[in-house]
């Protein structure tokens, strides 16, 4: 946003892109979860480009984006994160965008020192480079630390009145946010891709592990967001509905999984992924049970609607706490 | 003009946005679009997306799971389309 500012203010035309990888924290899981409901469920990026009076264009890059979570050249941060691969990946389509659609330079709002993977002195040239933007990438918020760039050479953009930010602090930006007279803006700092989250990741590491490869729908990855996962036994998980809104999501994903509901008690919808024997489904009944109201009651009768259509009932005991291994969490 | 139909349900922010800025890219000026999404936070975004292009929201749904939005399109020359 403050970079966008910067350049708009020197009397630049300006267009946003907006990638949507899957990943993205916002939005998604606000929009689900019914104890969201209170938070704004604005799209963050529609909302900066509206404040800045710009034009936004969101880009779908689910399919190509994979590769970048699977093989990433330079690896993964301290969760799934492929920082300087997706970083590389974004600003080349960014950069494709930008010949197609007759633009003359990109600009981002890294700062140097800000993120310890993607935004270092060492690798700020490797998104540059490996991008193919080379040097019509401007990052106006640390631009005066930096070699001056094609548009600040040929002055297109003045250089002088460009940012020197660094480091992890947020305060310079914070102050030329102030400064700019912009009172609103996402948390700093606040993770907005799931790969950076530990508890996702490794329920992302658990698909892959049990797939026995690396790859993954865009459904697989919108699953992970959504519910309690619990893998009782290595060939099948349930995804149990934490609430009323992660439950009406679940329900457009039913028809695709094996799916329980209780029907003596009031619960969660709880889909199946894998296989099942039938013991196996008297477990995933007596679990989807178990998160529900009839939890402390002697039986539970459980509906089961197999992915064949196929529907019957079960009264089941539901499990106690310690009948569930802590290990079953995902 | 002419008017359409696109269905965005089950479909979760950004995707309802996404897929009314591809029909949007095929239809023509003075054109409406009902978009009918299950995401609450298209109640923003759709309009949001609206204003920012310029296209006008000439009715809003809500019902009970669905809502649906009609717009107006308004499709400006210039750069970026």
């Amino acid at each position: 946003m403050l970079a966008a500012k910067a350049i708009i203010d020197q009397g630049i035309h300006v267009e946003g892109i907006n990638f949507f990888t899957g990943f993205c924290v916002e939005g998604h899981t606000h929009a689900i979860r019914q104890k969201n409901r209170a938070k704004p469920k604005r799209n963050n990026a529609l909302w900066v480009a509206e404040q800045l009076g710009i034009k936004l264009h969101i880009i779908d890059v689910v399919e190509e984006y994979k590769d970048v979570v699977i093989n990433p050249k330079h690896g993964y941060g301290a969760n799934l994160n492929p920082c300087l691969d997706c970083k590389g990946f974004m600003v080349r389509h960014a950069h494709q965008w930008m010949q197609e659609n007759g633009f003359d330079f990109i600009i981002t709002g890294e700062v140097l020192g800000q993120r310890p993977m993607s935004q270092r002195r060492d690798t700020l040239p490797i998104v540059a480079r490996e991008s193919g933007a080379g040097d019509r990438l401007l990052r106006p918020l640390c631009a005066k630390l930096l070699a001056p760039t094609l548009p600040e050479r040929e002055g297109w953009v003045d250089r002088e009145r460009l940012m020197d930010f660094n480091g992890r602090s947020r305060k310079p930006q914070m102050s030329l946010a102030a400064r700019f007279g912009i009172t609103e803006y996402s948390q700093p700092a606040g993770g907005c891709c799931f790969l950076t989250d530990p508890n996702y990741t490794q329920k992302l590491e658990d698909l892959w592990r049990t797939r026995g490869d690396k790859h993954y729908e865009l459904d697989d990855i919108m699953l992970l967001k959504i519910g309690r996962h619990l893998r009782p036994r290595p060939h099948f998980k349930l995804v149990v509905g934490r609430e009323e809104g992660e439950n009406n999501f679940l329900e457009g994903y039913r028809y695709h999984f094996t799916h329980l509901r209780p029907l003596s008690h009031k619960g969660p919808l709880v889909l199946l992924d894998g296989m099942a024997d039938k013991d196996d489904l008297r477990l995933a009944a007596q679990l989807a049970a178990r998160f529900s109201q009839g939890r402390d009651a002697a039986s539970v009768n459980i509906s089961i609607t197999e992915k064949n259509g196929r529907s019957y009932d079960l009264d089941v005991r539901p499990l106690t706490s310690e009948e569930i291994p802590q290990a079953w969490y995902l | 003009m002419s008017e359409h139909t696109l269905d965005a349900r089950n479909l979760l922010c950004p995707l309802p946005v996404i897929r009314l800025q591809n029909a949007a890219k095929t239809l023509a000026d003075g054109d409406t679009l009902k978009v009918i999404c299950t995401d609450p936070g298209a109640l923003s975004d759709i309009p949001a997306w609206c204003r920012i292009n310029g296209h006008n929201v000439i009715e809003t749904k809500k019902g009970d799971k669905e809502l649906t939005i009609t717009i107006r399109l308004s499709k400006p020359e210039g750069r970026g389309h």
